[in-house]
């Protein structure tokens, strides 16, 4: 989350809505450790990423969505997962995240 | 209004104090969180006390570790339950390598440790070449003998971070080194030919220093054997080998081979 501060306080300072997803979890091969995280603004643009760029653009749906309905949930990415959310990781791993909006 | 908890996670990481944020990802109270770090006041609540009371405390836990994961708890805390899941996630200050020599390979051992995340400072007691200018991206540019520099900062050192010798010179790099030792600096390496750093070995032995701990901490001549030559390359060996170090992964340094460096 450190890493794309800069990018959250210049939308936050433009009053753009922001979800911010971070890798909580790993299993098996991840590119990413826990912490690793990414934001969408309510505009589509992008900062930080939480894998080696497999899943990232399901990211953006699952962050967009959840932009409108102010949910927070847990998503899980990898092949030992529920068919709705079978984007795979090349390397084989699992890697769970949550996503909510930064209202806090 | 009071400061939010991501303004004030914000300015514990801007200051670089260690912060640890939980975050209920599962069950009761999705997306709650206490914000905890040294020295300050918990800040939210997870929304049961004896819940935050054994997240705080297993929140200190990971911030000690400078690790971050899912941790389980029933609704009150209790252990050994799954009710909550709360990912605790730390952050720790970025660790502190201390370049002592203001020479080519320095600015350019600077501009790898930058990108490695450190916080960098090349100090070196001739004021002509240790200068802002010289390195702009170090984030401190000191000039003073390396060993009274590290007498005022070296309790401020731990296993992340690292000291690099890059000074060829006796004069300041044993002084250096013997300080060195006398921290808890994670990683110690020392730049010079073979004949320099076997020289070394003798001046330091010759000033009694302990000789098992130089051993064991002093990787000298510095940086894994991977046989480059450019201060750039040098720059890249130093930082693999502070990587193998802290892995404990099997790589040849320039310390435990004994062919040509280059």
């Amino acid at each position: 989350m450190k890493e794309i501060m800069n990018d959250l306080d210049r939308w936050r300072a433009q009053g753009r809505r922001v979800a911010i997803a971070r890798v909580v979890d790993i299993e098996g091969s991840g590119p990413r450790l826990p912490g690793a995280a990414m934001a969408v603004a309510d505009d589509g643009e992008v900062a930080g990423s939480v894998s080696g760029g497999c899943v990232e653009g399901a990211v953006v749906g699952e962050a967009l969505d959840i932009l409108t309905t102010g949910d927070r949930r847990l998503v899980t990415f990898g092949y030992s997962d529920d068919e709705a959310f079978a984007v795979g990781l090349t390397c084989g791993g699992t890697i769970h995240l949550f996503i909510e909006p930064l209202d806090w | 209004m009071p400061d939010s908890i991501y303004d004030l996670w914000h300015a514990a990481v801007t200051d670089h104090r260690p912060v640890a944020l939980a975050t209920v990802v599962e069950g009761p109270g999705t997306g709650s969180k206490v914000l905890v770090g040294d020295g300050i006041e918990p800040v939210g609540t997870l929304g049961n006390p004896d819940l935050d009371r054994v997240v705080l405390r297993d929140a200190v836990g990971e911030l000690a570790a400078g690790t971050s994961g899912v941790r389980h708890y029933g609704a009150h805390g209790e252990a050994r339950e799954d009710t909550v899941s709360v990912f605790i996630e730390t952050f720790a200050p970025p660790p502190h390598m201390l370049i002592f020599g203001a020479v080519d390979f320095t600015a350019a051992l600077v501009r790898v440790a930058k990108v490695m995340g450190y916080r960098v400072t090349v100090c070196d007691a001739r004021e002509v070449f240790a200068t802002k200018k010289r390195f702009p991206q170090a984030d401190e540019v000191v000039v003073d003998w390396p060993h009274r520099h590290l007498a005022g900062v070296g309790g401020s050192l731990g296993p992340r971070d690292a000291v690099c010798v890059l000074t060829h010179d006796h004069k300041f790099d044993v002084p250096a080194i013997k300080a060195a030792l006398d921290t808890q600096v994670g990683y110690l390496g020392a730049m010079g030919s073979r004949r320099t750093c076997a020289e070394r070995l003798e001046r330091l032995e010759a000033d009694g220093v302990d000789m098992e701990a130089v051993r064991a901490r002093l990787h000298a001549p510095i940086g894994l054997d991977l046989g480059g030559r450019t201060p750039e390359e040098t720059a890249v060996a130093i930082c693999a080998e502070i990587i193998a170090a802290r892995t404990g992964r099997p790589s040849a340094s320039l310390s435990t081979t004994d062919g040509a460096i280059h």
